[in-house]
């Protein structure tokens, strides 16, 4: 019997699955911190989480709100300054995946979280870098996770805040001191992967229930599909139970706060 | 040595119109009460320099204290936009203020460069980001024994670094504890620094790695209990994220900004 479960469960699930037990992880805020934590709350106990704000090996119970919450920070190994996060731990190259979201993505995997529009007077102005240019290129490789719409898959960001592979898809040949880059994007229909050779975006996998239709209208570029396109794993119940459980007791703490 | 005074004059002796202004904090320990004396006294034309603006800069935008903005992520914190900082950069209210925009390693290192009393900040950076085509202060240079390009920012050095901690003690030494920032690079890197503090003990009850800026590193310490608020202090109060949500709103108009300013700022004399 097949489980109920929402769209963007399914998303969450996914994105947990792809961190693996044991790997060091630069967790990014909204959906990459509640995939990272589900990771850590199912089959991955002994992922390493990292946040920006200086926590090291965090445990949170609830999710933060914001990327410096004191639950960070009190169920971690340790804190460190900003400075020491950014130069020993990421670039140092202690990071093997940086997960993160983002409000712009094209077919090269580029992100935009810096505005729609012209720099000069852009029609809106989206809150910035942060973390995430430094992150894409000193962790050993990036997941992305965001809800699939066409305003976010476009066929080229209107500005490269973060590099995927560049507008040409060669941004990360021949550097020196480079992570992989993206190796998957994870939405609410699917499942992407850059293509080998181009390094364009590629479906590799539909989730239950998602049409190839489905994706090619929510997205901006003509998406091509594997040749071997796989159906994605429905969620488990213990996942759906230890998600709505995080998200039950996210919400119950910040309502209180 | 540090000179323990009231905020309203720290602020009044150390913050001056046209300096550049660092108020330090990473979500944590955000120095609002004295972003709130800033306001009252009317400062102009300030470069005001934070990694990640909040509400506090925010409302000094709003309130029309700034000239330019640095910074490396402007949003609010899990709830969304800074609704005052795109009002002056998209429609120029109460005036335009000009940005330049950086990461936050960027932003970090280049704090630490300040603290270390160098010119610049080296990193491995910005490959294939476009923020180095909008800002000049980004530039590249070529490691002298490796050839390796590597990304190069000017060092932040304020006039005044504004920063908020747990605990001082009678001769000014500072704890800061939790999630620390880069709040002593900034006070370290600055010309002059205030350090507003929960409360003064005989003792700091510290142990040997702590994150302690000694007093003789400060020039004034203020007494502002409460101080982050609505951000926090470890130890002592939680993040107020309702607030956090709350100021979405009250942010997004002219009109409510300007009453809860009035209200809350300067009606609050020293206590908001």
């Amino acid at each position: 019997m097949s489980l109920e479960y929402s769209s963007s469960e399914m998303m969450s699930v996914t994105a947990a699955r792809a961190l693996e037990n044991g790997m060091t992880c630069f967790v990014g805020i909204g959906l990459p911190s509640e995939a990272a934590n589900l990771a850590r709350l199912t089959h991955a106990p002994e992922v390493v989480l990292i946040y920006e704000s200086g926590t090291l090996q965090t445990k949170p119970e609830i999710l933060p709100l914001s990327i410096g919450d004191g639950e960070l920070c009190e169920s971690a190994l340790t804190t460190v300054a900003v400075p020491e996060m950014f130069r020993y731990w990421l670039q140092g190259g202690k990071v093997d995946v940086g997960f993160l979201g983002t409000a712009q993505i094209d077919r090269f995997a580029n992100l935009n979280t810096t505005l729609i529009g012209d720099y000069k007077s852009p029609k809106v102005r989206l809150p910035g870098g942060g973390g995430a240019p430094e992150i894409a290129t000193n962790a050993g490789e990036v997941f992305i996770t965001l809800k699939h719409s066409k305003r976010a898959f476009v066929k080229d960001v209107d500005f490269v805040t973060t590099l995927g592979f560049g507008r040409d898809g060669k941004g990360r040949d021949n550097v020196p001191n480079i992570g992989k880059g993206p190796t998957r994007v994870i939405t609410d229909l699917c499942v992407m992967k850059p293509d080998p050779d181009s390094k364009e975006l590629v479906v590799v996998s539909l989730h239950p229930g998602v049409s190839r239709e489905d994706v090619i209208e929510a997205t901006g570029w003509e998406i091509r599909f594997a040749e071997q396109l796989e159906s994605t794993p429905e969620p488990s119940e213990n996942e759906l139970t230890i998600l709505r459980e995080l998200k039950a007791r996210t919400e119950r703490a910040h309502a209180d706060a | 040595m540090a000179e323990l005074l009231s905020l309203h004059d720290a602020v009044a002796r150390y913050v001056e119109d046209g300096a550049t202004v660092a108020m330090e904090g990473f979500t944590h320990l955000i120095p609002f009460a004295a972003g709130h004396e800033v306001i009252r006294q009317k400062k102009r034309d300030l470069t005001l320099i934070r990694m990640t603006p909040d509400i506090i800069y925010d409302q000094l935008i709003g309130a029309g204290c700034a000239q330019k903005v640095i910074f490396s992520w402007g949003g609010n914190p899990g709830v969304g936009s800074l609704h005052r900082l795109r009002d002056a950069v998209e429609k120029g209210w109460p005036h335009k203020v000009e940005i330049l925009e950086h990461s936050h390693a960027a932003m970090a290192c280049a704090f630490e460069a300040g603290a270390a009393g160098l010119p610049l900040a080296v990193f491995r950076g910005y490959i294939g980001s476009e923020l180095p085509s909008v800002n000049d202060q980004i530039k590249f240079i070529e490691c002298p024994f490796t050839g390796e390009r590597l990304a190069a920012v000017p060092s932040v050095r304020p006039d005044v670094s504004i920063i908020h901690a747990q605990r001082a003690d009678r001769q000014g030494n500072v704890l800061v504890e939790g999630i620390v920032g880069v709040q002593k690079e900034a006070v370290l890197a600055a010309k002059h620094s205030i350090v507003t503090v929960e409360e003064i003990v005989d003792d700091l009850n510290t142990h040997p790695n702590a994150c302690v800026i000694p007093g003789w590193a400060i020039s004034a310490i203020a007494v502002a209990e409460k101080g982050a608020l609505p951000s926090y202090t470890h130890g002592y109060y939680d993040r107020s994220n309702r607030f956090y949500k709350e100021w979405d709103a009250i942010a997004r108009d002219r009109d409510t900004f300007t009453q809860w300013l009035d209200e809350n700022v300067f009606k609050a004399g020293g206590q908001a």
